[in-house]
């Protein structure tokens, strides 16, 4: 049995094949990478995980289990956290709220909650900004709150929707430090990214897609110089 | 500063009857109180779990009804109702949401709006139970207004108590969580079907027992009166608004505010100003609306710095860019 598994997973919208019969599987403690040209469908992998959108057909495994079908709060019950590619900041809550409203996934006492926040705003070094309202945040804090919001909820797979995407050098490098850590801490990871400085210093395994349908899983080597990915990219020659 | 002064206007609220003798102050009291219990309710759905309610006269006629039914029907004290009226209500709240939380967008406000107009409807056609536009009849139980005027005082405090309760919990978090992104909630392990429910079902009580009290308090309610779309509906809206929406004392000082006005315009600001003023009350609140949400989007409560500016010139401090400060 597999930790993580997506067993011939497609997604139709109407007459638009967006997933198109993908399988893999992530090992515990694993950060996977899943990357592919813009519009490649990867998203929309995290959203039929989620229960966000219903699949069309095949299966998800989450340690033996499956999770399509169930709805979206159940799969975050269930121990998949996720954060979003456009950000959703609950905007008129402050940061400390925030990631509060998500701890209470496991609890229901207010000071566990504030506590348990707290640490998690502690680990992902925004003790700093606790008290600010979310809607001001700059673009860099946001993407970090979210994760720190989708840690709170506990997850033993942590979904990361392109977390480096918009920010500055400096915040990328630090942003590539805590996920670093978010591994160490026992979390198995699945991230979406375009920055490929960041896939290729994180993931021990890459899957790379384009039109939803897989074109090469492997190392972060084998996947940077396999001909077919490069195409999809950058296009034939 | 502001903590004593809430601390004072209960100290006040309570010692009211003591000092004023007047029935006619004491009812329109009495009426501010009851509209602080529905004010608060719709807040506490609309306001903090945004679900807007277009017909919460839907709950307010049915704890009328249920408080009016158990005299007429079941021959018992219309102070049953007190006790029927709120899980009456919670009952039409739960169909309610069972129906239109699952879906998204403005199907909830919608319907809302048309269950109103039909429990209206059907209260007036069914004569059989409900005596229909003859309204039901009870004789009150005090003469004097002074129990009546706690009772109320204690709904609302029990109320606005409750609601402050929930804020501070799970629950409350939960709500706001849905109001501000319901997909962001649901990634976090919210239901927002089942959250949304509970929001409705709380604030479907209290408005159903403050449509119990109504029964007793006046003796008289007819279909048209506590399923009415302007006198009810959007009157909880309006003190909500007026009050300051999403804010817990927001409700409570609209309520005083629109009763208030609402009594002005119905008596000619008492005699002082030509009768036909009495009839454009509707277009003064509609005007009032325009003007809160184009200058205080937040309420009075919300925007207190920004009123109380006016009339000591002090200008609000401008909220500054690079610090909380």
């Amino acid at each position: 049995m597999h930790f993580f598994e997506v067993r011939r997973l497609t997604k139709a919208f109407g007459g638009l094949i967006a997933v198109n019969d993908l399988t893999f599987q992530v090992e515990e403690g694993e950060i996977y990478g899943l990357i592919g040209p813009n519009g490649s469908g990867k998203t929309t992998v995290f959203n039929l995980i989620t229960g966000f959108y219903p699949i069309t057909s095949g299966a998800v495994l989450f340690r033996g289990k499956q999770l399509n079908g169930i709805p979206t709060w159940k799969v975050c019950k269930e121990g998949v956290g996720r954060t979003f590619q456009i950000v959703k900041p609950l905007r008129r809550m402050t940061v400390l709220e925030n990631v509060m409203t998500s701890a209470f996934c496991r609890t229901s006492n207010t000071h566990v909650a504030r506590d348990k926040a707290l640490e998690v705003l502690h680990f992902c070094e925004m003790d700093k900004k606790i008290d600010f309202p979310a809607k001001g945040l700059t673009i860099g804090d946001r993407k970090r709150m979210e994760i720190a919001r989708a840690l709170a909820t506990a997850p033993k797979l942590l979904l990361l929707d392109e977390t480096m995407a918009g920010l500055t050098p400096q915040e990328q490098y630090e942003g590539v430090e805590l996920i670093k850590k978010i591994r160490k801490s026992g979390i198995t990871i699945i991230i979406v990214e375009h920055i490929m400085h960041v896939i290729m210093n994180l993931c021990d395994r890459i899957l790379c897609i384009n039109y939803g349908q897989e074109i090469v899983k492997g190392s972060p080597s084998e996947v940077a110089n396999n001909q077919a990915v490069i195409e999809a990219y950058l296009g034939k020659e | 500063m502001a903590k004593y002064s809430k601390f004072a206007a209960v100290g006040l609220l309570l010692a009211f009857p003591l000092l004023v003798s007047s029935d006619y102050y004491r009812h329109i009291m009495i009426l501010a109180l009851m509209w602080v219990v529905i004010g608060s309710s719709w807040n506490l759905l609309a306001g903090y779990t945004g679900q807007i309610s277009f017909g919460h006269a839907i709950f307010f006629g049915v704890g009328a009804y249920s408080a009016g039914l158990c005299t007429t029907k079941l021959g018992i004290s219309a102070w049953w109702g007190m006790l029927i009226g709120g899980p009456m209500a919670m009952l039409f709240g739960f169909v309610l949401g069972a129906i239109c939380f699952r879906l998204r967008g403005t199907y909830f406000n919608l319907a809302t709006l048309a269950l109103a107009e039909i429990l209206r409807l059907v209260a007036k056609s069914w004569v059989s139970l409900t005596e229909g536009m003859m309204g039901i009849l009870t004789i009150q139980t005090f003469r004097s207004k002074v129990p009546y005027y706690y009772l109320a005082f204690g709904i609302a405090a029990l109320c606005v108590f409750a609601i402050w309760a929930i804020i501070r919990s799970k629950w409350g978090y939960y709500f706001v969580a849905i109001r501000e992104d319901q997909d962001a909630a649901e990634h976090l392990g919210i239901s927002a079907f089942r959250y949304k429910s509970i929001s409705l079902l709380v604030s479907s009580f209290f408005t159903g027992v403050a449509g119990a009290f109504y029964m007793n308090y006046m003796g008289f309610i007819d279909p048209d009166v506590v399923f009415s779309l302007y006198y009810i509906s959007i009157m909880a809206i309006l003190v909500a608004i007026i009050g300051g929406a999403g804010m817990i004392w927001g409700p409570p000082v609209g309520a005083f505010i629109m009763v208030l006005l609402q009594e002005l315009f119905r008596s000619a600001f008492f005699g002082y100003l030509p009768k036909w003023i009495s009839e454009a009350h509707a277009m003064a609140f509609g005007i009032l609306v325009i003007v809160v949400i184009r200058f205080m989007a937040n309420g009075v409560v919300g925007d207190w710095v920004k009123l109380s500016g006016l009339f000591t010139r002090q200008k609000a401090p401008i909220p500054s860019v690079t610090s909380g400060n």
